[in-house]
């Protein structure tokens, strides 16, 4: 199936999880990523239980604490 | 208020745009904007909105300068190395535009502090570099509902999101701070130097848009920007109603602090 992660279309396996879906990506800092499903958020706890369908829209939102010193 | 020659000729450049013009000037000459952080945001973001006569701008940061900080925090030079940062800022923004107004705050932003500080002004701009900080702005911001600016740089990527009242905000994206050094700073992992100047910069943007009232300001998305793939994208970002600080039945009713790791106290 195919899932549209950070706006580039790729193919994944049916059935896959957004907890497998981050493994498969090698997101940094996996457990404080904020993923957002088709614009909505997906819930903390909730990454393991959330399967992705054929044409959804996934975005993983890092933290970035840089800035002054 | 009517401009002198010598103001018609500083900002020709503004009222010649039609967004901008006469009116659009007063706006700018009559706004506040307060920036928590002169470093790698704070730099760049200080010495535009001072050039673009914004009349009083608020500069708030608890360090000085050091050797470190100039490959990227261009409002401060080589002289100023040991003096405080707000104090060189204040120096480079009235040397670039002496009629505005700097008002410089040589202190952490804390819970105490932060609704005195942020009371007074039109926008802020958050360019600080640790989480309890940007968290504490968010709430600060949401709970005096004053639009502000987020933005984080770290390696060569950047991002920034806006807030005004009745906005996703920050606290809606990222709920909590990560457990201290969990997430790398830019002491730990670097930043390219002119990252802070094209975050800074278009954190300055928004703040102008905002001053002058025209455009589209970056809310409920944030807008990133990875240099090395030289890509910009803006994602949508939804609302939290069940948001502690912004939600319908918030659970942050007052600023508060969080304990800052001991290490990230010092400049880096």
């Amino acid at each position: 199936m195919k899932i549209t992660i950070a706006g580039d279309k790729k193919e994944y396996p049916e059935g896959l999880t957004v907890a497998q879906l981050i493994a498969l990506e090698q997101v940094e800092t996996p457990e404080y990523v904020t993923v957002s499903l088709n614009d909505d958020f997906v819930a903390g706890g909730t990454f393991e239980a959330t399967v992705l369908q054929e044409g959804d829209s996934v975005e993983f939102l890092y933290f970035m604490g840089g800035g002054a010193a | 208020m009517a401009f002198t020659n010598e103001q018609l000729e500083r900002y020709s450049r503004h009222i010649l745009l039609q967004e901008v013009g006469v009116k659009g000037q007063k706006k700018l000459l009559q706004g506040k904007v307060l920036i928590i952080g002169a470093g790698g945001l704070g730099a760049p973001a200080a010495l535009y909105l001072a050039a673009a006569g914004v009349g009083t701008i608020g500069i708030a940061d608890a360090d000085e300068v050091d050797l470190s900080n100039l490959q990227r925090q261009v409002i401060h030079a080589t002289p100023d190395i040991g003096k405080a940062k707000v104090q060189s800022a204040k120096e480079s923004m009235l040397a670039i535009n002496p009629e505005i107004t700097v008002n410089t705050y040589y202190s952490y932003v804390s819970a105490e502090n932060i609704l005195g500080l942020i009371a007074d002004y039109d926008f802020i701009i958050d360019g600080t570099d640790n989480f309890p900080a940007k968290f504490l702005i968010n709430d600060a911001c949401v709970l005096a509902q004053k639009p502000f600016s987020h933005a984080g740089i770290i390696r060569f990527k950047g991002q920034l999101m806006t807030y005004v009242p009745g906005s996703p905000c920050y606290r809606c994206v990222f709920r909590e701070p990560p457990p201290p050094e969990a997430v790398p700073t830019c002491r730990q992992a670097g930043v390219i130097g002119a990252m802070g100047g094209v975050i800074g910069s278009l954190q300055a943007m928004e703040a102008v848009k905002y001053l002058i009232g025209k455009g589209d300001l970056l809310t409920g998305a944030l807008l990133t920007y990875d240099a090395l793939k030289m890509e910009f994208r803006k994602i949508k970002l939804p609302g939290r109603n069940d948001c502690a600080v912004c939600g319908e039945h918030p659970s942050i009713l007052q600023p508060f602090d969080y304990a800052l790791p001991s290490c990230d106290l010092k400049a880096e």
